[in-house]
């Protein structure tokens, strides 16, 4: 496929995740559209690897270049993951102190 | 017109993921969201799978659709939201919403339109994503940034129970 479709595809996906950060309150839903965009970004990566890996393939059959970029996905999964940790360990302790989920208690932070 | 297979699943993994993820924002009920979101997790691996990286596709059904969002469903049922908890707000603000998140993608694909067209190769094609390959460069090159990804998980994993803790000493 050509790699347009995987921008147009990820800037979609992308987006979306930005609208739903800008539009819900739930501050669970707002964490998972994080996660919308992390994943969207991610694909993107995979998909100008393999382009690279193909540049590169011409002039030298057993290369392996292109593999960076998939490890880095990688490390992005290990650290979304111990994001995914703490950020809903910290959703839960504001349950905990305001009975609710709503982003916008967060806004007692200030005082 | 005749697609070959590897296109009619491009644009259904496609299709499938946009849809799921607009559902994820529009839904009401945060569980429907979370359901949807592995629906869109799960299309984002076929679309690795298609593009021949098959570690990473493992790794994200793994990693997202089995733990990040079974961790979600466990918080979702702890918390225990009912129906009027969730607030609306108000159409303005809704509204803006959208259309910020409407410029925004415009924007992108607009400054994309003097590419030059090249071709991702598909599956079957090239060895870079294979568990062997990653796990050579992953072992050899990369062994120091994997080390100190554990000690990031440790102290994530000390960092939310200190946080989850009931009461603060």
């Amino acid at each position: 496929m050509p790699i347009e479709y995987y921008i147009y595809l990820a800037v979609i996906l992308f987006s979306i995740g930005v609208t739903g950060v800008l539009t819900r309150r739930n501050a669970i839903v707002v964490f998972m559209c994080i996660e919308l965009m992390l994943n969207a970004v991610n694909l993107l990566m995979v998909a100008f690897s393999k382009l690279h890996h193909a540049k590169a393939l011409v002039s030298d059959a057993a290369t392996t270049t292109g593999s960076e970029a998939q490890i880095f996905v990688f490390f992005i999964m290990v650290v979304a993951a111990a994001e995914v940790s703490v950020g809903l360990a910290i959703i839960v302790m504001m349950y905990r102190n305001v009975y609710n989920v709503d982003i916008n208690f967060l806004n007692r932070l200030k005082n | 017109m005749n697609m070959s297979i590897t296109q009619i699943l491009f644009w259904f993994l496609s299709a499938l993921a946009v849809f799921s993820a607009i559902m994820v924002v529009t839904r009401k009920n945060p569980v429907f969201s979370v359901l949807y979101l592995i629906i869109t997790f799960f299309a984002i691996s076929g679309h690795y799978i298609l593009m021949n990286a098959q570690f990473l596709a493992i790794v994200n059904i793994i990693v997202y659709a089995g733990a990040i969002m079974v961790l979600f469903l466990f918080v979702l049922m702890l918390v225990n939201l009912n129906k009027e908890s969730e607030p609306h707000k108000g159409k303005y603000m809704l509204w803006s919403g959208a259309l910020a998140g409407g410029l925004f993608m415009f924007v992108m694909i607009a400054a994309l339109q003097t590419l030059a067209p090249t071709m991702v190769q598909g599956i079957g094609k090239g060895d870079i994503g294979l568990i062997q390959n990653l796990g050579k460069a992953l072992f050899n090159e990369y062994v120091v940034p994997f080390e100190i990804s554990t000690i990031l998980f440790l102290s994530a994993m000390v960092g939310a129970i200190v946080i989850g803790k009931r009461d603060h000493a």
